[in-house]
């Protein structure tokens, strides 16, 4: 790998930009690796990277369907937070934040982590005593979340309506300062990168079609449209698809896959400083560095694998921006698009065993697993590496829909992201 | 949007007049203090989730207000058939394979 730099910039500059190798190679499957990874979006290919340089296993592949980064990794609206209510997802969510920050200096690819501050707008009397609750909560556990006032929102967000007739009045805000976005794609070329530069297989359009597993029941490797290719230990990172890979090794997951929307603007020159966000009126929105206002809808309320969505979803997202940020009714939107995410019945992620042998799941991160990306990359990695969880994903169990010990951040939320 | 057809109303309605309700003919245990753990998870928190044809259960909310099942593919969303709550589940026709969990 060669190391980008100021320098390097310059000559290559000199040279007409010809000389800038291939980021990853594209290589043949070998007939069998330590590792398999299915899925080659952020958690897949972070997981790669962390387990060639924190435990020391390089021979590995990362299976992809289609192209890295083509799932919900290059599809969502890039909203990093950690200020979720329980214990267990402060321990997680501020586990990846560490990591985001510096993010771009340990994969020497700038992934634009950008702290520019996450306000989750509150709108009756209900959302305030929800937001309030959080902001106590996240205090306890030393996660970063503060009150705001009406006002206190606007100076943070000039565009924001607070007028007190608006059809959704905010009455106050909650803000996580150290939130922000990155850039989605970077994030999945930057682990690739860096991951394929430790001698990790990235395989793309390559399906898997089966799980395949000994007489005592522990995997042996995985079907693919290529072959099949042998590994001990697969570790599946395939979001939407999860159910269906599950079912290979005859595993029923507790997970329901929904489409879920997005859309762009045309460009603008800069206009929102922050990202803002409302549970109440599902709408999220913040300007991303091309310029587009990036705006995140709701779910559709049945199953499905088509990664569309109804237009009824984004016009409604759509009336709320309006009210909320009136300077944007003359918008043109360029862009909509759809990913499928995988909901846990308690809205939080799956990072775990199996009762499978050699078989491990990350899944479960449903409308809200970006933010996640290197935290979860990394306990998954240790997952892997010594057949059991680290200490801080250890509460994110399959068995927890068995013994009840839920992590319920539907029931706190409401919603995820 | 979805186009559905309440088997009751006998009409083809926007999805706006529906509320999804979930996986179908999953019938709750009679004995619910008595069956195992493992059998309340599965009665209450693991689901199909097909990649293909699905059993499901919708509301005529804002119509005849009634529950009803349907079947419909999750990869075109198209509708194969709806019916009435209670019914078995229709035999569809062949070459309806899933690429997980057609209808068990
Ligand atoms: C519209 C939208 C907005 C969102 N907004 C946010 C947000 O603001 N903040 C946030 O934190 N999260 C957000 N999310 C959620 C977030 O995108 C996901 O939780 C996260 O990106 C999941 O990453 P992943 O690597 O697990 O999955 P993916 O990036 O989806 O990667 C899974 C990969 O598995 C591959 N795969 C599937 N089946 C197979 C197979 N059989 N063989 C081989 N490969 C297979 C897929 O092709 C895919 O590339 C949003 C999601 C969507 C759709
Ligand atoms: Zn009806």
């Amino acid at each position: 790998m060669r190391k980008y730099s100021i320098f390097a910039v310059a000559r290559e500059a000199m040279r007409g930009h010809k000389g800038w190798p291939q980021q990853w190679t594209s290589p043949e499957p070998k007939k069998q690796y330590d590792v398999i990874i299915v899925g080659a979006g952020g958690h897949g290919l972070g997981t790669a990277y962390y387990l060639a340089k924190e435990h020391g296993i390089t021979n590995i592949a990362v299976i992809e369907k289609g192209w890295l980064g083509g799932g919900n990794t290059g599809r969502n609206t890039t909203i990093i937070r950690s200020n979720y209510l329980y214990d267990e997802s402060a321990g997680l969510y501020n586990h990846a934040m560490k990591l985001w920050d510096g993010l771009s200096q340990e994969l020497n690819y700038n992934v634009m982590y950008s702290a520019r501050g996450v306000m989750m707008l509150t709108h009756n009397v209900h959302d305030v005593q929800g937001a309030q609750r959080h902001i106590h909560a996240n205090r306890l556990n030393g996660v970063q979340n503060e009150w705001l006032t009406p006002e206190q929102a606007k100076e943070f967000c000039p565009p924001l309506n607070i007028s007190q007739t608006a059809r959704y009045p905010v009455m106050g805000a909650a803000l996580q300062r150290c939130g922000g976005v990155a850039r989605h794609d970077a994030v999945a070329w930057g682990y690739a990168r860096a991951a394929a530069a430790r001698g990790v297989d990235i395989i793309q359009n390559c399906a898997v079609t089966g799980i395949r597993r000994s007489p005592s029941g522990a995997v042996e490797g995985v079907d693919t449209t290529r072959g099949f290719i042998g590994a001990k230990k697969v570790g599946v990172a395939a979001a939407g698809h999860s159910s269906v890979l599950m079912e290979m090794a005859g595993i029923n997951m507790p997970l329901e896959s929904y489409p879920l929307q997005a859309l762009v603007s045309e460009p603008v020159k800069p206009i929102f400083p922050c990202v803002v966000m409302s549970n109440t009126v599902h709408a999220y929105i913040s300007q991303s560095d091309k310029g587009e206002l990036v705006i995140g809808a709701g779910t559709d309320q049945y199953t499905s694998y088509s990664q569309t969505g109804g237009l009824h979803i984004l016009t409604h997202t759509l009336d709320a921006i309006c009210e909320m940020f009136p300077i944007f009714t003359r918008m043109k939107m360029l862009r909509s698009w759809g990913g499928i995410v995988d909901v846990t019945p308690d809205r939080s992620p799956i990072l775990a065993k199996t009762p499978v042998s050699g078989l491990y799941v990350n899944c479960g991160w449903g409308t809200g697993g970006f933010k996640a990306t290197p935290g979860s990359a990394n306990v998954f990695a240790h997952t892997i590496a010594n057949d059991a969880p680290h200490p801080i994903n250890a509460p994110f169990t399959l068995e927890r829909f068995r013994t009840g010990r839920l992590i319920d951040e539907a029931a706190a939320a409401a919603v995820a992201h | 949007m979805l186009l559905i057809h309440c088997p009751y109303c006998n009409e083809e309605r926007p999805e706006l007049e529906f509320r999804h309700a979930g996986e179908a003919h999953i019938a709750r245990p009679t004995n619910i203090t008595a069956i195992s753990d493992e059998e309340f998870t599965q009665f209450f928190f693991l689901r199909d989730n097909p990649k293909g044809i699905a059993f499901e259960r919708w509301r005529h909310m804002h119509g005849c207000g009634r529950f009803f099942n349907a079947v419909r593919d999750t990869v075109t969303d198209k509708f194969v058939t709806t019916y009435e709550a209670g019914q078995p589940r229709p035999d569809l026709p062949a070459g309806g394979e899933n690429e997980k969990g057609a209808g068990k």
